[in-house]
């Protein structure tokens, strides 16, 4: 234990949980079913915490591929694109990438985390400067750290900080890169874009916008939120993920710079991991298709994020800014946010149990993610739970009313 | 200790009582997180609120090795000097 009492605080808040009866590192799930249920301690449970957001991880055509491909090409690669050089598969999903976004250059990683890695640490070095929102996720923040660049953390969404922090540095030599998310995972709420592209051109910085959140889920076609706020051109760097939208896992850079393909050669991440199997390869390809061909998945899956989101802010709960796929609730406190969390799964809904440090403003939340494959009435379902613990917790007043603003 | 030192030091002093709620006395030994109950959250507001007043951003890496309220003096003042 002794080398391990550093982390005697974590160990206190794990311990606290499991005394709870509501440790959310227990949900053992004994059958996934579809992209919106799954069975949990025999009971059918709707999954609302899965970022699964256009459903896809259940679509006949990408399972078919997948099956088809794995039985062509065997299970895994066994060693990184360096090492054992690239399947034709890889190729394919860059091309189709830069093709979907419209850029010449896309670099595949094993992991949305790794790409983060990859892509800051060799962007950046010593001497140069990142410039990250105050709430960036963690394979930013250890992305930053790999990179040896000063990192500095302007006000979360706040254009006129980073600015700012920008002007400051002016006569300081070195890159500037600016790292900003589409959508935050937390809360839902998106980069105010329009405004941090305008800072980005007074100021000679570079701009990375992670999609993760945001890809297949905003824009005109689905390529994310420098698309739905026009600003693409200012975008130099896109880093995305295919855990949520495509389905599988993965995470991709594409840009227009024309030396990018020297990251292959430089970024560790990419250099030292073994590349994904083929078969992730070749469903993640073929969600891709189908994110392009069914525009329909996103109306859908905004309708029901507009359902959820809506429905709870009526009936008086405290919600994230906009109506985004991802849903956030504020809970009052850490002991009801544990309690109201294992009622719901024990009622029949799985989110995620979002606690401080880990959420903004110290806040603990319940985290809910929709997906174009959930009903109307699992929406519903969900609502009314809520409600229903909300009133019986004295977090909603009782009986429902509307909280008049 | 000269006057820009000291003048930090009160600087900080506000700071640090306008987050944690009510006057608090402090020196140079003083442990930010330990001393004052702190979380990294409550630090980085505090912290910011030092940066927009003495108009520097402080990098991560500064803040890291920031414990005491003599550290982060003479980070301040470094940072100062710089620009």
């Amino acid at each position: 234990m002794s080398i391990l009492a550093k982390h005697a605080a974590v160990k206190h808040a794990f311990d606290s949980l499991r005394a709870a009866g509501a440790n959310p590192f227990d949900v053992k799930f004994e059958a996934v079913l579809s992209p919106t249920e799954g069975v949990l301690e025999g009971r059918r449970t709707i999954l609302l915490g899965t970022n699964n957001y256009l459903g896809l991880t259940f679509d006949e055509s990408c399972i078919e591929k997948a099956v088809e491909v794995v039985r062509a090409q065997g299970t895994g690669t066994t060693g990184s694109r360096i090492a054992n050089g690239s399947y034709d598969g890889h190729k394919r999903l860059e091309q189709e990438l830069a093709d979907f976004y419209g850029r010449k250059h896309c670099m595949v990683f094993t992991t949305g985390y790794q790409a983060n890695l990859g892509v800051l640490s060799a962007l950046v070095g010593r001497g140069d400067h990142l410039m990250l929102d105050a709430d960036s996720h963690a394979s930013i923040y250890d992305g930053s750290r790999l990179a040896q660049a000063e990192v500095i953390r302007f006000r979360h969404n706040d254009p006129r900080d980073l600015e700012k922090r920008l002007k400051r540095l002016a006569d300081v030599p070195g890159d500037k890169l600016i790292v900003v998310e589409g959508i935050y995972s937390m809360l839902g709420d998106t980069a105010p874009l329009k405004e941090i592209a305008a800072v980005k051109r007074r100021t000679g910085a570079y701009l990375l916008v992670d999609e993760a959140h945001s890809m297949g889920v905003l824009g005109p076609t689905g390529r994310g939120l420098a698309e739905a706020a026009g600003v693409e051109e200012d975008v130099d760097f896109i880093v995305g993920t295919f855990s949520k939208s495509l389905g599988s896992v993965g995470g991709f850079c594409v840009s227009d710079h024309p030396d990018f393909d020297l990251l292959r050669v430089v970024s560790r991440p990419y250099m030292f991991t073994a590349s994904l199997p083929p078969s992730v390869i070749a469903s993640t390809i073929q969600a891709l298709r189908q994110l392009r061909a069914e525009p329909g998945l996103r109306t859908r899956l905004m309708a029901n994020a507009r359902r959820l989101h809506d429905g709870l802010t009526e009936m008086g709960f405290e919600t994230g800014p906009e109506a985004n796929p991802i849903v956030a609730v504020a809970m009052p406190d850490r002991e009801t946010a544990i309690a109201f969390w294992k009622a719901l799964l024990v009622g029949g809904v799985y989110l995620n149990l979002a606690l401080p440090p880990a959420t903004p403003n110290n806040t603990p939340l319940l985290r809910s993610s929709v997906s174009a494959a959930h009903t109307p009435e699992q929406i519903d379902a969900a609502l009314d739970l809520f409600g229903q613990i909300g009133r019986e917790f004295g977090v909603l007043p009782a009986p429902a009313r509307r909280v008049s603003a | 200790m000269d006057a820009t030192t000291r003048s930090v030091r009160d600087g900080i002093a506000a700071a640090l009582s306008q987050t944690v709620g009510r006057h608090i006395e402090i020196d140079d030994d003083t442990n930010i997180a330990r001393d004052l109950g702190l979380d990294s959250l409550a630090i980085m507001n505090f912290i910011m609120a030092l940066e927009d007043e003495y108009d520097i951003s402080i990098p991560l890496d500064r803040v890291a090795q920031v414990e005491t309220v003599g550290d982060l003096t003479k980070a301040i003042e470094e940072l100062r000097s710089r620009g």
